[in-house]
């Protein structure tokens, strides 16, 4: 908890003002029996009918003041809570972007997002709740104690006996429920995760007709959520009558005791009367605690779910002092130099690679299913950090890249077509903000997608639905090539990304590719002997380390992985011919 | 305009009431709990005094008359303390039952929305829906429970003894207080509009964070987090506009109210103690009358405050029902056959189909594919390929023509004896949560191990699945993050391996595989369909070089078609096609 506190910091003043005006409200709303006392007792005994008439209006004024009192409060919880909860999503949401592949994998998207809607909003209601009764509640309380002690020392024991057992009750009832609500919070994340899976394969859950199946593992979740809600609830359901139970047991223990101290004269039976309907009153006040203490339990669990998302640490930071490099003539654009990778877990996915890529060069990267084809590329951003080795750009290791001008430098096109929901020109100005329409176009052009963009109604306007739904897989494709080329960057990176083109397409992108982009270095992962041969240098994996790297005639003549891989795709005098 | 989102609100009320009709039972119980839990503590006061009675002065203390009092003070707080435990486990179960009902009726949706519907909505908008407007309606049903019964007995109890005690002046009440009822709706009205619009713009957040959170790898690779953030903030700063507003109109019920029940309190002393003054009632009786309307207004404070959780309640709820309400998939057919012993002909006459109704795409499709034929299709991107393949699933219904299989119209079939006749792979890969085990085994979940694992080996799936740290058990993370993208297409394929299905359906499904692997995987193909129709989206030669028919698309028409043979000596579309493969790409 102590963590987020620092998010309340900016609205210390509403943190204070507003119990403080919520303390007034209380104090007025204790006067009011006084005034009501000095009609019976001045008004109706003298048969003043005007000062009736004037304490009554003393009465409404004292309501209006404690009702601007409450409002300013309230202003100012909503204020609080709100203002606390808009900070906490945003540095979520900006710790989130920090973060790299490997820790959002590990915590799973659908339950980061439920962290930033559904877990802030638990929160944002504690801090409401925080401002508007913390401070009554315990006036109220320690009130009537002072007030019982006034009267009786002797009685009054009797409320500080039952203070550490209600105390303990909410103690009890806490420790239990945490757990349970941290737990309801998990489920709620199942939930999500059965949902968002079922809306992206809904084609593959008709195809097999699991439409069924799938409900049924959605109702398993489901039915988890429920029961554990009621299994805290019964916890919770103790609350209100423990307390009542203990307060009315404590009355019962007054009046015995205080029968006894009237017997021997010590008390009058009206304080016995003011005894108990102070006791009633700390009930009262109980019962707004218990329903605190059920909004704080429920708010820890997720105070804790937020906490361990900010104390993830990124594992791929910028080093102090990192500066962009221009690169001086000669040295080779991209270089890498006896690499080592391994994920978090498992053995190394890339061992002992080391080629160089000169400016204007393009890289063909080919090699078996999961032979480390995309791990490879995804060094060059810095999407994770080599376990030894390093890898180069313009002659400085990456980690010394600030990542942000690393990045601007390279272009990516991820072998999953993934668009955005917005325009068609907001999806291809995320790597080139400043770019004009006709930067566009040219990208456009470029990427074999200016065709069919003009056709779309709308065109550079056209809308995109979430993913890129409303598009074909081939044209999803060419988007994201014109959206990596319209940042003009000095390295491009294309990760399988003409799968889905045809041939024509296919043939015709490469083409535009070399007139259009010259001095960069462009790396083009394939499975395709087609569309790397016209490479410049061909680096031919095999699981995880480098076979061979040259021309598309070298390594036929000299390795044997990257001939088999020809083989298997040409005939033999197609092969021959290159 | 203010009448219409009222009678909403009441039809969103009576939907609500509608999903608590099950539970019937526990209602009962819990009203029943709720008035036995109030009775008693109406009691308490009243034995309270008595008790106190028999204290009258030094040496005066009844000890004898007073212990029955007092037990029977503790026997009505114990049982009261028991009902109201009671009552509260009755309305956490008809609430925890509703919620997982509504979140069933939400999800069953899913299964039920045409394609059209899920492809067109914002998946993290449903996310939120199904999460946190739920959330929402199960806080609003807790919290009205327990304050709206209690309250309502409580006022019921405390007019009793008023009307006992003074009808004149329990009329001042009876008259003044729902003027705090009526500012309370007042204000609802206010809320019910923000609690709405607060609502929406969560679920847009939740929606923007989903999209970018699970493309975190695109949003880094265009140093696009800093834009990322500008857009979530604005639409941080909306809900916070909002988010003010609302917590602010709903915490302004309980004051306003509580001022005008002050109002009454002022107004019920001053008729009363005028009433003294010209003797009609004696102090004590105003002294009672005081108490008494203030146990009476106090429900009225809680209930107001239970007005506004409510109003969020069916905000969120009305979120809820508009997609619970949007148009199913056509129903079944009663008279639907199922399709049993599939011989794989396959035709489609005079179709015409289109996304949109402005952009015609497939105009005129007629396909024939006779038993066990293997039809490739091949044309541009974009060209109309993968819709004939949501026409064959029946993902979307033509707009006009025919689907036949078997000479039998598909909208004559069930949809899942229909689509269990193919068996399909998309470039697109799914893979849900499970282990690699549950994922093969998806179409049969009952596979036994030696047949999953011979799947897995037809699909060349089993050496790179033996290398994972738990091998087949191997969790796959959410969007199958820790796999590559071809392993994720061999576990589809080995999916497709296990369930042996009478037709295929192959979309782009070995894009992101190795040639070698894929020649490998082609073969196990070819064994498995033999003399089995199928269909093919595929940019490989090899592929398609072995199609017993080649149908050639362009534009949503089919322009050539025949074996890769007749199509390269027509010197057509299809020949323009091949050759550019080989067009010299050094140019």
């Amino acid at each position: 908890m102590r963590r987020l506190t620092k998010y309340l910091r900016p609205y210390r003043l509403q943190c204070i003002l507003g119990p403080a005006a919520k303390l007034i409200e209380a104090v007025f709303e204790l006067i009011v029996p006084l005034v009501m006392a000095r009609i019976i007792d001045v008004g109706i005994a003298a048969g003043d009918r005007g000062y009736v008439v004037r304490m009554s209006l003393v009465l409404v004024l004292l309501g209006f003041t404690g009702l601007c009192c409450a409002l300013f409060c309230q202003y100012s919880a909503a204020r609080a809570s709100q203002g606390f909860g808009t900070t906490l999503r945003r540095e979520l949401y900006h710790h989130i972007n920090t973060l790299s592949h490997a820790e959002i994998d590990r915590i799973g998207s659908s339950s980061m997002v439920n962290r930033i809607v559904n877990d802030v909003n638990q929160l944002q209601t504690a801090v409401a709740m925080l401002i508007r009764l913390v401070i009554r509640a315990p006036f109220l309380v320690i009130g009537a104690t002072v007030m019982a002690v006034g009267i009786d020392l002797k009685l009054s024991l009797i409320f500080l006996a039952a203070a550490p057992i209600i105390a303990f009750i909410l103690y009890f009832i806490m420790s239990r429920c945490v757990p349970y609500y941290r737990t309801i919070q998990k489920k709620l994340d199942r939930i999500s995760l059965v949902t968002s899976e079922n809306l992206q394969g809904v084609r593959v859950i008709r195809a097999f007709s699991r439409q069924e199946a799938e409900c049924r593992r959605f109702d398993a979740a489901n039915e988890d959520h429920r029961e554990v809600s009621m299994r805290v609830g019964r916890v919770n359901a103790l609350l209100n009558p423990l307390t009542f139970v203990v307060v009315n047991l404590a009355i019962v223990a007054i009046i015995w005791a205080g029968g006894l101290r009237v017997q021997s004269g010590a008390l009058t039976q009206g304080q016995i009367v003011a005894l108990v309907n102070y006791m009633n009153q700390i009930l009262l006040a109980l019962v707004v605690v218990a329903n605190l203490v059920v909004i704080f339990t429920r708010a820890a669990a997720s105070a804790a779910r937020v906490n361990e998302v900010l104390e993830l640490a990124p594992s791929v930071t910028d080093r102090a002092g990192a500066a962009p490099a221009a690169g001086a003539a000669g040295t080779p654009r991209v270089e890498f130099d006896g690499v080592d990778f391994a994920y978090s877990s498992g053995e190394n996915a890339l061992s002992g690679v080391s080629f160089t890529a000169a400016p204007g060069e393009t890289v063909g990267v080919i090699g078996g299913t999961g032979s480390g084809k995309s791990t490879l590329v995804s060094l060059i951003p810095r999407f994770y950090d080599v376990k030894s080795g390093s890898v180069r750009v313009n002659g400085v290791d990456v980690r010394d890249w600030p990542s942000a001008a690393l990045r601007a430098q390279v272009g990516v096109v991820p072998q999953q077509a993934v668009l955005f929901s917005g325009t068609l020109r907001d999806n291809l100005k995320w790597g080139a903000p400043q770019a004009d329409d006709a930067a566009l176009w040219a990208a456009l052009e470029t990427a074999q997608a200016a065709d069919f963009v003009k056709k779309l109604p709308g065109g550079l306007d056209a809308s995109i639905l979430q993913g890129g739904q409303n598009l074909s897989g081939g044209q999803r494709q060419r988007l994201t090539i014109a959206r990596a080329l319209a940042g003009r960057p000095d390295i491009l990176i294309l990760d399988d990304s003409a799968s889905a083109l045809d041939f024509a397409t296919d043939a015709a992108l490469r083409r535009a590719l070399r007139r259009d982009v010259r001095g960069a270095t462009v790396f083009l992962v394939s499975q395709r002997v087609n569309t790397v041969r016209g490479a410049d240098k061909i680096v031919v994996l095999d699981d995880g380390a480098v076979a061979g790297v040259g021309t598309h005639e070298e390594l036929f003549r000299s390795c044997e992985a990257y001939r088999e891989i020809c083989l298997s795709q040409l005939t033999g005098e197609e092969a021959e011919r290159a | 305009m203010k009448k219409r989102t009222d009678g909403q609100g009441a039809k969103t009320m009576r939907r609500i009431l509608s999903l608590l009709a099950p539970q019937r039972a526990h209602l009962a119980a819990a009203v029943l709990a709720a008035l036995a839990n109030v009775g008693l503590s109406l009691a308490t006061p009243v034995l309270i005094g008595r008790a106190i009675d028999h204290i009258l002065g030094p040496g005066a203390v009844d000890f004898d008359g007073m212990l029955p009092v007092l037990a029977a003070l503790v026997g009505a707080v114990l049982a009261s303390a028991l009902f109201g435990w009671l009552m509260t486990l009755c309305t956490n179960t008809v609430t925890y039952r509703a919620v997982r009902d509504l979140r069933r009726a939400l999800f069953g949706k899913i299964s039920t929305l045409p394609l059209a519907a899920i492809d067109g909505a914002a998946r993290g908008d449903f996310m939120s829906r199904m999460t946190n407007d739920v959330d929402q309606v199960s806080n609003g049903l807790l919290q009205g429970f327990s304050q709206l019964f209690t309250g309502v007995v409580t006022i019921l109890g405390t007019l009793i003894f008023m009307f006992s005690l003074d009808p004149f002046i329990a009329l001042v009440v009876v008259v003044l207080t729902p003027l705090s009822l009526f500012v309370a709706s007042f204000i609802a009205g206010r809320i019910h509009a923000m609690f709405t619009r607060q609502a929406e713009v969560q679920g847009r957040l939740t929606g923007f964070a989903a999209e970018m959170v699970a493309s975190q790898k695109v949003v880094k690779a265009f140093g696009y987090e800093q834009r990322a953030e500008a857009r979530f903030d604005e639409i941080n700063k909306e809900l916070y506009h909002y988010g003010v507003r609302a917590q602010f109109y709903s915490a302004l019920t309980n004051p306003c109210t509580r001022f005008v029940n002050g109002v009454v309190y002022a107004a019920v002393g001053l008729t009363g103690a005028l009433s003294v003054i010209s003797g009609r009632l004696s102090v004590g009786g105003l002294s009672g009358f005081l108490s008494y309307a203030n146990q009476y207004t106090k429900p009225f404070n809680e209930i107001s405050g239970v007005v506004a959780e409510f109003q969020a309640a069916l905000a969120s709820a009305a979120r809820v029902f508009r997609v619970l309400d949007e148009a199913s998939e056509p129903p079944e057919d009663a008279q639907a056959k199922v399709i049993r012993d599939c011989r794989g002909m396959v035709e489609l006459e005079h179709v015409d189909f289109s996304y949109r109704p402005d952009a015609p795409l497939i105009q005129d499709l007629n396909v024939r594919a006779a038993p066990g034929q293997h039809i490739a299709l091949v044309g541009p991107t974009g060209c109309g390929k993968t819709t004939i393949i949501n026409l064959l699933m029946r993902f979307y219904d033509v707009d006009s023509g025919l689907v036949r299989v078997d000479g039998s119209d598909v909208r004559g079939l069930t949809r899942d004896s229909l689509r269990g006749c193919y068996g399909m792979v998309l470039q697109d890969t799914w893979l849900f949560s499970g282990t690699v085990r549950e994922n093969i085994a998806y179409g049969r979940p009952d596979a036994p191990e030696e047949e999953i694992v011979a799947a897995a080996k037809a699909a060349h799936a089993h050496s790179f699945i033996k290398r994972l740290p738990q091998g087949y058990d191997t969790p796959v993370a959410e969007n199958g993050g820790n796999l590559s993208q071809g392993q994720r297409q061999l576990l589809c394929i080995a999916r497709i391996m296990l369930t042996d299905p009478p037709m295929l359906i192959l979309d782009e499904a070995t894009s992101s595989i190795d040639t070698r692997t894929e020649v490998k995987i082609q073969r196990a193909f070819d064994e498995m369909m033999a003399g089995r129709t199928s269909f093919v989206v595929a940019h490989r030669l090899s592929t398609i070089r072995r199609a017993d028919c080649i149908l050639v698309m362009k534009a949503g028409r089919i322009v050539e078609k025949g074996t890769h043979e007749e199509l390269l000596s027509q010197n057509g579309f299809y020949a323009q096609l091949y050759n550019s493969q080989f067009a010299p790409s050094e140019e």
